[in-house]
């Protein structure tokens, strides 16, 4: 990797910074998703398509992506100074998260030549929206039990089973998807392909799933007889699990390699600060109050624990023992962070907490309660907090399998 | 946040030297020793330079800074090796930062090779602030006598000076004392709940200090707030080396005993805490090497250093909990090292400020 020209990364930096201040867009008038798991209708979509294309178009997504699929050639820092442009100026979130983050990623890592040059580009434009079929009905956490069937028939692969909880599924023109080839495997993992699979094909159907929060945004996706050509396989037959879990690792941000932006609105205890300030208890400020206090300052220090464990993960000697641990915690740490601080940004808004999205005396129009709700996406999501511990014991700690 | 080249290579040594040196069975053996060390190891330390790091060149150190010593002190407390290194760098940092001229010539240089200068600092009343003291000095010819009680000085037995604050006159000071010019009876061993470790209460019964032990008045009470954070920072770091080694001998215990039939390590009602243990440690560990990158900056220091002490009491008070139960009735004996640990945080939570006060402190810091 060649030396970044600090000179040319500030003039970047400072150019994605008049270019986010002239061009975030205002309130749209109608409710934005949090993040990139709750865009639920048409006109939620169509926004923030538009956004993601006009900020990859400007040159401020996918930065670092080689320029011969589409990407700037630069190096990550530029991306990462455009990714702070966008938080500065509140941006809206970039739709097409699994595309940019965890597809995108593992084709640059392990993709086939024509499949790169075949898909990055319209990842980054948003041209193409991807979804991701791990999931099933019967078989969540544990994924290598997957059961979709996908059976070779001439050119062809053959589809049979159900995905569920596919975010953007109804959005989605590629699904990376995860089935099951061969029944016979000597294990269940090695019965497992890997697809790049389109889902505009006769026998998909996708059937919205209605969110705790009452929002939509993933489906349950129903293969009956779909056929996709052979050549959507990914790797060989037998390397499905292989796959999936460099997949994961993508998507918990284990490895790098993504195409920048956030896909979440990012929520920092400033914010929750700043509720605290507003909101009365007793008739005084919420953030008087001693045990208001005390929770605030908790979750500044584990806040600013988390951004520096991120910090820290890139000082070799400072995380040479348990080269792994960092980075394998991170989506614990954040996910459940978020969840506990959320929840206790809905108790600071004391009897208005029971307003909820809609109500014209919602406190920020139900941006609490809501969060608080949505915050469970990312517990659950991804693989859940307690597998994430049992990856950790088992991995990081040389804790004995349960 | 970053690692200077220095901090990388101490860690390193620091890692090696204490593992080598403070083996459980001497940690053991320590806590029965009167004086609580080895001298012949606090030999080798001074030796090696750890106790010059803090002292600049001009005074015979190594012109390195606090930075430098946190992961010395990390690596001390994962190995629970016992030595007056806390109670000597804290002393050698009160002349440094509020010592005259004459004083910084005549201690550092001394200190910078293994003489100890430890602190008198707390008092009967128990409470954490710094700057006011019930211990008395007056003025008596050209020199002062001091009279009041001091609590928890530290290797007091092992010191050549003591540090003693005061109230003169109507505001802090602090005055450097030769140990031999305190009669040993004024001197009585504490019994303290961290047996790694050594204090005394000390009766200042009108004790004479000549005016050359005066430091510095105008810099009482920016030294005291000094010493206050630099005890935390260090507090913290030893507590977050703790907490990593109780965490892993807790992990050598759920992967070798077994109960029906399997190490009790596969039951996810011992796994999961043992990996909350572990992030919480993780994430101290980032706050104590944050701290120590930050600690000269004005305000920054300060809300670093609380952070990571309340976050390191925090991750070795939960991780010695739980290492506790998860040893069962083993755990609950005097020679499971959990023990050692779960009173090591007991120990740092009573000193300079529980985990809850520093919370406190940053509340008015930033809200
Ligand atoms: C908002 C959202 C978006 C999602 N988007 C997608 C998507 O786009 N594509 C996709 O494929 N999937 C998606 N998922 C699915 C997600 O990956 C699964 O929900 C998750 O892996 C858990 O599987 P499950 O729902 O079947 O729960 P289960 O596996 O049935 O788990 C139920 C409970 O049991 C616990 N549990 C299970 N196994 C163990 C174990 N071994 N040890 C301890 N506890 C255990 C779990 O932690 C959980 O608490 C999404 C989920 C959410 C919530």
């Amino acid at each position: 990797m060649g030396k970044v020209d600090q000179q040319e990364l500030a003039e970047f930096a400072q150019e994605a910074d008049v270019w986010f201040q002239e061009n975030t867009p205002g309130d749209p008038g109608f409710m934005l998703p949090l993040s990139f798991l709750e865009v639920g209708s048409d006109q939620q979509f169509d926004f923030l398509r538009r956004w993601q294309r006009k900020v990859y178009e400007a040159g401020y997504l996918g930065a670092a992506w080689p320029a011969e699929y589409g990407g700037g050639g630069l190096e990550p820092e530029f991306q990462k100074a455009a990714t702070e442009a966008m938080r500065r100026h509140r941006a809206p979130i970039m739709l097409n998260a699994i595309g940019l983050n965890w597809a995108g990623p593992l084709l640059l890592d392990m993709g086939a030549e024509e499949d790169k040059t075949k898909y990055l580009k319209n990842i980054l434009s948003a041209e193409d929206i991807w979804c991701q079929g791990f999931s099933e009905p019967d078989n969540g956490s544990d994924l290598g039990n997957a059961q979709l069937k996908a059976v070779r028939d001439g050119d062809d692969y053959v589809l049979n089973g159900s995905k569920i909880w596919t975010t953007l599924g109804n959005y989605a023109k590629y699904m990376i998807l995860l089935a099951r080839t061969n029944l016979d495997a000597p294990n269940k993992y090695a019965g497992l392909s890997f697809f790049l699979a389109p889902m505009c094909v006769d026998g998909v159907e996708t059937r919205p799933i209605r969110k705790i929060s009452g929002e939509y945004g993933f489906t349950q996706t129903f293969f009956t007889d779909a056929r996709i050509p052979a050549d959507c396989l990914m790797g060989e037959e037998g390397q499905g699990w292989l796959i999936a879990m460099r997949t994961l690792e993508y998507e918990r941000a284990v490895r790098g390699g993504q195409a920048g932006g956030y896909i979440m609105t990012p929520i920092d205890v400033a914010s929750v600060i700043d509720l605290a300030k507003e909101m009365k208890r007793d008739g005084a400020p919420a953030i008087e109050d001693p045990v208001v206090r005390d929770r605030l300052v908790e979750f500044l220090i584990e806040g600013q624990a988390l951004r520096l464990c991120d910090a820290r993960g890139r000082i070799a000697p400072l995380v040479q023992d348990r080269p792994m641990a960092l980075a394998l915690s991170m989506k614990l740490m954040w996910s459940e962070f978020a969840r506990r601080l959320t929840a206790f940004a809905v108790t600071l808004t004391g009897a208005h907490g029971g307003y909820y999205v809609g109500d014209p005396n919602a406190p920020a129009r139900g941006l609490w309660t809501r969060s608080y709700l949505n915050s469970f996406a990312a517990t659950i999501g991804g693989g859940t907090s307690e597998i994430q511990r049992n990856i950790i014991a088992e991995h990081v700690l040389g804790l004995p399998k349960g | 946040m970053g690692l200077s080249e220095e901090q990388a290579d101490l860690l390193d040594a620091a890692e090696r030297f204490c593992r080598e040196k403070s083996p459980a069975q001497k940690v053991r053996k320590l806590l029965e020793d009167e004086q609580g060390f080895d001298p012949g190891l606090w030999d080798e330390i001074a030796s090696l330079g750890w106790l010059a790091i803090a002292i600049p060149e001009e005074y015979g150190g190594l012109g390195l800074s606090l930075a430098e010593i946190a992961p010395v002190m990390e690596q001390m407390g994962r190995f629970l090796l016992a030595s007056p290194f806390a109670a000597a760098t804290l002393g050698s940092q009160a002349i440094l930062k509020g010592g005259t001229q004459e004083q910084k010539k005549a201690i550092l240089s001394k200190t910078a090779q293994g003489a100890v200068a430890t602190l008198a600092l707390a008092e009967p009343h128990g409470g954490w602030t710094v700057d006011a003291f019930e211990t008395r000095a007056t003025r008596d010819g050209d020199g002062f006598v001091l009279s009041g009680v001091k609590r928890f000085v530290a290797d007091a037995m092992s010191a050549q000076w003591i540090v003693v604050a005061a109230q003169l006159d109507d505001g802090p000071a602090l005055f450097v004392l030769e140990a031999s010019a305190i009669e040993p009876a004024a001197f009585r061993r504490e019994i303290i709940i961290d047996e790694t470790k050594r204090t005394y209460e000390l009766s200042l019964d009108r004790v004479r200090v000549p005016g050359n032990g005066l430091l510095d008045p105008a810099k009482a009470r920016e030294t005291l707030a000094h010493i206050h954070l630099a005890a935390n920072l260090l507090a913290a770091a030893e507590m977050a080396g703790g907490a990593r080694a109780v965490i892993d001998y807790t992990i050598d215990y759920l992967n070798t005993r077994k109960q029906f039939g399997k190490p009790i390590g596969a039951y996810q009602a011992l796994k999961h805490p043992t990996v909350d243990a572990y992030v919480q440690y993780e994430q101290a560990r980032s706050h104590v090497y944050a701290a120590a990158h930050s600690f000269n900056q004005q305000g920054a220091g300060e809300v670093a250093v609380r952070m990571a002490k309340a976050a390191a009491e925090t991750a070795l008070s939960y991780a010695a909990d739980r290492a506790i139960q998860f040893h069962g009735g083993f755990g609950f004996t005097y020679e499971c090292d959990a023990g050692l640990y779960r009173r090591r945080a007991l120990w740092h939570a009573s000193q300079y400020g529980d985990a809850a006060w520093q919370r406190k402190k940053l509340a008015e810091l930033l809200l």
